[in-house]
């Protein structure tokens, strides 16, 4: 009776250090950004719409990014109608390993990444072998509109697959770890690094198990790393600790997020960014509606830091000064 | 101030369906609850006459604003007589006239009242004056002044020293100066007349009102003489056989005074007879007949006066908004996750015919069905659009199959399934097949609970029978609903789901500051 009572009392106790909701003012105490005021006060307002077909495109945004030159992988084809499957071999040439990818994909969804090929068996990242009619296949939905968003007709985009830079070997399973930035009116105000784990199934995606690591700006250095929904010193799967990880090229990085913002004219953006072995940081999308998983990751809300760059009057124009801007306001040092 | 044009919308809508739902109510008395019908009242009297081969004027008293009624209509049946209507104080006359009548004539006066709580308006004309004390006979003086001082001394004011004097004059013991002022063998009205004679005695005036008992179905009735006392401000009615206060229910005051019911010039044997039909009448005919006597084009102009198989329409569509509300709230207020926006409103629309619990079971084993076939069918290496066409297929078998099977075993509640919007449901199973494959089954099991969840709230919403009365008879709440919707496309709060999602980070913040 009594050893039930203290059970009842202990967890009670668990309950109240640890609330399965928080209130509002908590929240915003805090100034973690909501979903809603996301899009009413930030996306509806910065992000015009005409600009959304240009990150909504990736193949747009590839050529722009060219023009801005602003690397990205290499673009090796595009597939624009079904009777272009044929010229698969054309645009594969020597190519050993890339990337198959809808142009107008939402949420990273209907990628497909081929590590190297044996004769018509094309062997996928997870070591899945793929025969040539299912890649065809895989071809064929791209282009009917599956990943795409609204289900329009879409194209394949096959590109250049990256070689992740060494410095993430040690916390990520397989997979390609990606550096996501938000740039907001042109300043990148937080950063996170999102590493693939076995339970990820090679994906960097939080919500499916990836980790994701808060980056400090000024530096570039990892904080601790969040694994869904908790705080972890180590990786899950090599047990590598996640901190302090100081990411390559960070200026560079930075710089490129900066510079998006010229180039796609959104005010809140989310740059994808992913570092290449052989070409250092590459751009590997812009999205026009970025989560707001990054608060997670950095363990810190984003609304006190969109506050004080929404206040400010005059936006310098070099995206060298802004990135300069937000170091100095958002950086820890 | 933030949103200062969105406020002003919303709030200009809210004023203009509050101020066309107010009119509604108050001055055409269109109900804010839904009830399906009114007593309604047609009194009719028949004065029947003989014509003397002259010209002839027929008064006839009809009532004039009844307390406890409102008059919806009235009749005057009388071909080849002319016609005129005289207000008299608080009486009503009206004058039939005409030359040269022979033989048994007969002239209908009609009215349909309804019950109308607010119509008992205080009865104040006309202000009499007060009457002088009667020369009373000798032993009639005696008693009546003794009478009168004994019901004084246990009175306070009119009202009371009128029901103290009535329940006197009714006593089955009275006393004795009460026996000398009775006469047993008079009838009602004489009675009241001698009621009246008594109190003339205080000086108090009175006046006879004649009121037509509305029970049930009456025929051949006749009027009731009630007494009414003036007490400086108004009249009060007595009941004269008991001293309550006030006139009966169900009962139709049809004039007051000494005035005759009837007064013909020219014609013999004039009699009057009366009849009174209950009947249930529309509420919504109700106040269209209020409208149309108070010359308002509101109704007129309203969705009542289309055809009632469009008007079912428009009960079921203008219920829709309301769905879409419900949608509003649970996504963006509460953070549910649904496919599709507005597919859980299509599917609470077809909950209609299967009812809630069917309609959760049939659509759980149809999406469950579907889910298996799309699973095979992704083996197939189908193009999108063959492979959609092919769901959509397989959707309308599967319910055909389902029709089938639960008709076989006696549940006639899966025929309702034949509803469903198969399209919308070929597309759930389709979405929801790519999110199980993309990003596990415990997302696409949540976000297709979630459309469930919507769609029963939403059913339970739209379906309620008061919304769907609201929602047909006063339309303009709508812009309500729509001002409501407005203002939430501009809430940038969190959504309860967030207050669950960022509970770590809540803790995580909290701790390193």
């Amino acid at each position: 009776m009594s050893g039930l009572g203290r059970g009842w009392r202990s967890r009670l106790r668990l309950l109240r250090r640890n609330p399965p909701l928080r209130m509002p003012s908590t929240l915003r105490e805090l100034g973690i950004l909501g979903m809603n005021e996301r899009n009413g006060d930030y996306i509806s307002i910065y992000n015009k719409r005409k600009y959304y077909p240009l990150v909504d495109d990736k193949l747009k945004t590839k050529q722009l990014a060219l023009e801005a030159g602003i690397a990205t992988p290499q673009l090796y084809g595009v597939i624009e109608i079904e009777h272009q499957v044929r010229e698969l071999d054309t645009i594969l040439g020597d190519h050993q390993d890339f990337v198959i990818k809808p142009a107008q994909g939402s949420g990273g969804s209907g990628i497909m990444v081929i590590g190297g090929r044996r004769g018509n068996q094309f062997l996928r990242s997870s070591g899945v072998s793929v025969s040539r009619s299912e890649l065809e296949h895989f071809i064929s939905n791209v282009l009917s509109g599956m990943y795409s968003l609204g289900g329009l007709p879409d194209k394949a985009i096959i590109e250049y697959r990256v070689k992740p830079h060494a410095v993430f070997d040690v916390v990520s399973f397989q997979g390609v770890p990606d550096i996501r930035t938000i740039v907001f009116r042109g300043i990148p105000i937080a950063s996170m690094v999102r590493l693939p784990t076995r339970q990820s199934d090679g994906k960097a995606n939080l919500h499916q198990g990836a980790i994701g690591a808060g980056i400090d700006l000024a530096s570039g250095c990892t904080v601790d790393g969040v694994w869904f929904n908790s705080v972890l010193d180590s990786h899950p799967d090599s047990g590598n600790a996640v901190r302090g990880i100081q990411v390559p090229d960070w200026q560079l990085l930075l710089e490129l997020a900066a510079r998006s913002y010229d180039l796609t004219q959104l005010g809140y953006l989310g740059v994808d960014v992913v570092l290449d072995a052989e070409h250092g940081p590459l751009v590997l999308e812009y999205n026009a509606r970025p989560g707001l998983n990054i608060q997670l990751a950095n363990q810190m809300g984003l609304r006190h830091r969109l506050e004080k760059v929404r206040a400010i009057e005059k936006i310098p124009s070099s995206a060298a000064a802004r990135v300069a801007l937000g170091q100095e306001l958002f950086g820890e040092g | 101030m933030k949103d200062l044009h969105l406020k002003t919308l919303a709030l200009f809508l809210s004023v203009v369906a509050i101020a066309l739902c107010f009119y509604k109510t108050e001055r055409l008395g269109v109900p804010l609850t839904p009830q399906s019908s009114a007593q309604v009242w047609t009194a009719e009297a028949t004065v029947r006459f003989d014509g003397q081969d002259r010209s002839a004027k027929i008064n006839l008293a009809v009532p004039k604003a009844p307390p406890g009624f409102s008059v919806l209509d009235e009749n005057f049946i009388s071909a080849g007589y002319g016609l005129a209507t005289n207000d008299l104080g608080a009486n009503r006359v009206v004058q039939w006239a005409a030359r040269n009548l022979s033989g048994q004539q007969t002239l209908y006066y009609r009215v349909v009242l309804t019950e109308d709580s607010d119509a008992h308006r205080d009865r104040t004309e006309p202000t009499p004056t007060y009457p002088d004390i009667p020369e009373y006979s000798d032993p009639e003086r005696a008693a009546v002044f003794t009478l009168l001082d004994s019901v004084r001394s246990r009175s306070a004011d009119t009202a009371s020293f009128a029901h103290e004097l009535l329940r006197r004059f009714n006593d089955p013991t009275p006393e004795a100066e009460v026996k000398v002022l009775r006469d047993e063998s008079s009838d009602a009205t004489a009675q009241v007349k001698q009621i009246q004679h008594i109190l003339a005695g205080a000086r108090i005036p009175s006046r006879i009102a004649h009121v037509l008992p509305l029970a049930g179905s009456l025929r051949h009735g006749s009027l009731t003489p009630w007494l009414e006392v003036y007490n400086g401000e108004r009249w009060l009615a007595f009941n004269p056989r008991t001293g309550a206060a006030g006139f009966p229910a169900d009962a139709l005051v049809w004039y007051s005074g000494d005035m005759p019911l009837v007064d013909i010039e020219g014609a013999d044997n004039a009699s009057v007879q009366f009849s009174a039909l209950r009947t249930s009448r529309d509420v919504m005919g109700l106040a269209q007949q209020r409208a149309r006597l108070i010359n308002s084009d509101v109704l007129e102009y309203s969705l009542l006066s289309l055809p009632i198989a469009t008007q079912n329409t428009y009960k079921i569509l203008l219920t829709v908004p309301l769905g879409a509300l419900v949608v509003v709230l649970l996504r963006n207020f509460i953070g549910l996750r649904t496919f599709g926006t507005f597919m859980p409103v299509l599917i609470a629309l077809a909950f209609r015919e299967t009812e809630l619990l069917w309609g959760c079971i049939l659509f759980t084993v149809l999406v469950a069905l579907g889910l298996i076939v799309r699973f095979y069918l992704e083996r197939l290496k189908l193009l999108l659009v063959p492979r959609l066409a092919s769901m959509l297929t397989i959707v309308i078998l599967l319910m055909a199959g389902v029709s089938v099977i639960s008709h076989k075993l006696g549940m006639e509640h899966g025929l309702s399934i034949a509803l469903f919007p198969m399209v919308i449901l070929a597309m759930t199973i389709e979405r929801m097949s790519i999110v199980w494959d993309e990003n596990g089954p415990k997302d696409a099991l949540l976000s297709g609970f979630g459309s469930l969840a919507v769609a029963a709230v939403g059913f339970v919403v739209m379906t309620h029978p008061l919304a769907e009365y609201l929602a047909f008879v006063f339309p303009e709440l709508l812009l309500l609903v729509l001002a409501f919707t407005l203002l939430a496309g501009r809430y940038t709060g969190y959504r309860v789901s967030e207050l669950w999602r960022f509970r770590a980070s809540a803790r995580a913040i909290t701790n390193k500051q």
